[in-house]
């Protein structure tokens, strides 16, 4: 067979091989519906606050707590602050408060995870760390942290970051036990490669999609801690915006302005959902078995 | 099932161990002095050294962990210098409100949770099915502090059926309790709800499959016996596991709502200690709260193991 055959027919099977990943795609409703509201709301914390003709800071007496109306779409707060401008911003703090614990939870998680998956002692000691912290509820260790470290969004970042790493520790051990166990890391060893270029270039490289698929997670549960901590007041300070310092000062005023309530949350929960399903969707996508076994059953 | 029970139970040691130092060491990350970051501002040099003194913060560190942790294995937590009382006594005034928070807000759970996953499991594929895991999935993604403040808004500020804050204790009697617990309750067991619901149909969907779900089909079992006595009893195992792992988000989510609804429980304890640097209550609610939540896991463990005999004989 002409070279140029074998070129063009490799060509042809990756095209379908693509038409038919872009169709379990577009199939998975959930996972269109959720990276759809991630991108929307990407979109809002992005560009967002260069649309919005406010001062989120700009204080006006005479204009505080008044109901959603055309000057004020979502309404003004205690301050006379436009909501809609203080949501935009605050999407801003809390998207990237929620992005920044996701990403350095899953380095630290993939980091751990391989390791301990690799060496046995160092395992025993990181497993029996990770089983401890996680002990301990949550947004409990994080109140506490929060308490010794100090309010600010940094500190914020580093006590979800230290509560959600050893949940991420065990997810990429846990894949990287199966992996270890397979016949071409045999084979690696057996070509002489060294420790860290099989751990790296072998093992992590493939547990990325269920890192992947649970950092979706952690980033939904981010947020939702970060609005939690705040809205105790133990996390991001005022005057800076954020989804539950908005609900923080939404509460004190809940008989007069339920405005102040409602919209912040709503913004939580449509961002939170569409995270799950985008998790649930990727798990879906990048494991057919799964959603096969699923079928069959 | 001695062997298994000894396991478990030595398995806790490393899982104690890890706990009390991480929960010890809380206070050393505070930059600087944190005996200065209490004291405030205004605190001299001697208030300063005083206090370090006092609370033995001048020490070398594993001698200070030593120190609190046999106290902690003597039951003394310490006191707090802020509300001139033990740790202790602290927490026995705080944690009737949030143990009774918590156990209300997992029994609605369970009400609601269970027929609803058993009727999506039953259903499965039709109308009921889907939208009972609609709403399930929008429970997922709805914290129980903000269903909390919705159900205020709701019942408490305009239709003013319920109080929206206060609390009176279950010696004042069962009602004026209970009036006070409803929305907090709700809010937490609506929440937790959403996840068993989706724990129990994937459950029952795995059981309802199995060839002794068929047998008791064809010998003209009543589809109720089939679904409650053939098929939930051994699809509970794992509703019971989900139940003790997400206790700790029930706890948590309990310290949350507790400061909505102004109840007087661990959670206004340890947020009043947070805004006053108190550390030896937080270390002491924290500590506790864990310590709960890793007994009733242990719990969960042993009932599991003597229902289910391959699980104690699996760890041989």
């Amino acid at each position: 067979m002409a070279k140029e055959n074998i070129i063009a027919m490799s060509r042809r099977l990756k095209k379908e091989q693509r038409a038919l990943r872009f169709r379990r795609f577009r199939s998975n409703y959930g996972l269109v519906i959720g990276a759809v509201l991630f991108a929307l709301f990407i979109l809002i914390a992005a560009i967002g606050p260069y649309l919005m003709p406010f001062d989120p800071y700009a204080m006006k007496v005479t204009e505080r707590l008044q109901p959603p109306s055309g000057a004020h779409l979502l309404g003004t707060d205690e301050f006379g602050r436009d909501l809609m401008t203080r949501i935009v911003y605050g999407a801003r703090v809390s998207l990237s408060v929620g992005l920044v614990v996701s990403l350095l939870s899953s380095l630290l998680g993939l980091v751990i995870g391989i390791y301990a998956s690799y060496y046995k002692t160092l395992d025993h000691i990181l497993m029996r760390i990770c089983d401890g912290l996680i002990a301990i509820p949550g947004v409990l260790l994080a109140i506490a942290l929060m308490a010794a470290l100090g309010a600010s969004a940094m500190n914020v970042i580093i006590a979800l970051t230290i509560v959600f790493t050893p949940n991420i520790a065990r997810v990429v051990r846990s894949s990287a036990l199966v992996v270890r166990e397979q016949t071409y890391i045999e084979a690696m060893h057996a070509q002489g490669a060294s420790d860290s270029r099989i751990l790296w270039k072998h093992i992590a490289v493939n547990t990325l999609s269920p890192l992947l698929v649970q950092a979706t997670f952690v980033f939904a549960e981010a947020i939702i801690s970060e609005a939690a901590l705040s809205f105790l007041g133990a996390g991001i300070p005022a005057p800076e915006a954020s989804w539950g310092n908005i609900l923080h000062a939404g509460k004190l005023v809940i008989y007069k302005a339920w405005w102040m309530v409602v919209f912040p949350g709503v913004f939580i929960i449509l961002s939170v959902l569409g995270l799950n399903l985008l998790g649930d969707g990727l798990r879906d996508f990048l494991d057919p078995r799964v959603k096969l076994k699923q079928k069959k059953s | 099932m001695l062997v298994y029970i000894a396991k478990r139970l030595l398995s806790l040691i490393p899982v104690l161990f890890v706990v009390t130092v991480a929960i010890f060491l809380i206070i050393h990350l505070t930059p600087g002095d944190p005996a200065a970051a209490m004291l405030g501002i205004e605190a001299s040099e001697e208030e300063i050294r005083a206090l370090n003194e006092q609370l033995g913060l001048n020490r070398p560190v594993h001698e200070q962990y030593m120190h609190w942790v046999s106290g902690v294995l003597r039951g003394d937590l310490g006191d707090s210098i802020f509300m001139r009382q033990s740790v202790g006594q602290a927490i026995v005034e705080h944690i009737g409100p949030t143990l009774s928070l918590a156990i209300l807000g997992q029994a609605i759970a369970l009400v609601l949770a269970i027929p609803f996953g058993m009727i999506a499991a039953y259903k499965r594929g039709t109308a009921v099915d889907y939208s009972l895991m609609g709403v399930s999935l929008l429970g997922l993604a709805i914290p129980s502090f903000l269903l909390g403040l919705f159900l205020m808004l709701i019942v408490g500020v305009q239709l003013q059926w319920l109080p929206v804050a206060g609390y009176e204790p279950l010696s004042k009697g069962l009602w004026e309790h209970l009036q006070y617990l409803i929305l907090p309750g709700l809010s937490l067991g609506a929440i937790q709800a959403a996840l068993i619901t989706r724990m129990t149909r994937s459950s029952m969907l795995e059981i309802l499959n199995l060839n002794y779900i068929k047998t008791a089909r064809s010998k003209g079992l009543r589809e109720l016996t089939v679904l409650t006595k053939h098929a939930f009893r051994n699809a509970f195992l794992p509703i019971l596991t989900v139940i003790g792992q997400t206790f700790g988000t029930l706890v948590t989510g309990a310290v949350v709502v507790e400061s909505i609804f102004n109840i007087p429980g661990l959670g206004q304890l340890i947020l009043n200690s947070v805004v006053r640097r108190d550390f030896a209550v937080i270390q002491g609610v924290v500590l506790i709260v864990t310590l709960i939540y890793v007994g009733i896991n242990l719990i969960v463990d042993l009932l599991y193991g003597a229902v289910d005999p391959r699980v104690r004989l699996d760890r041989k």
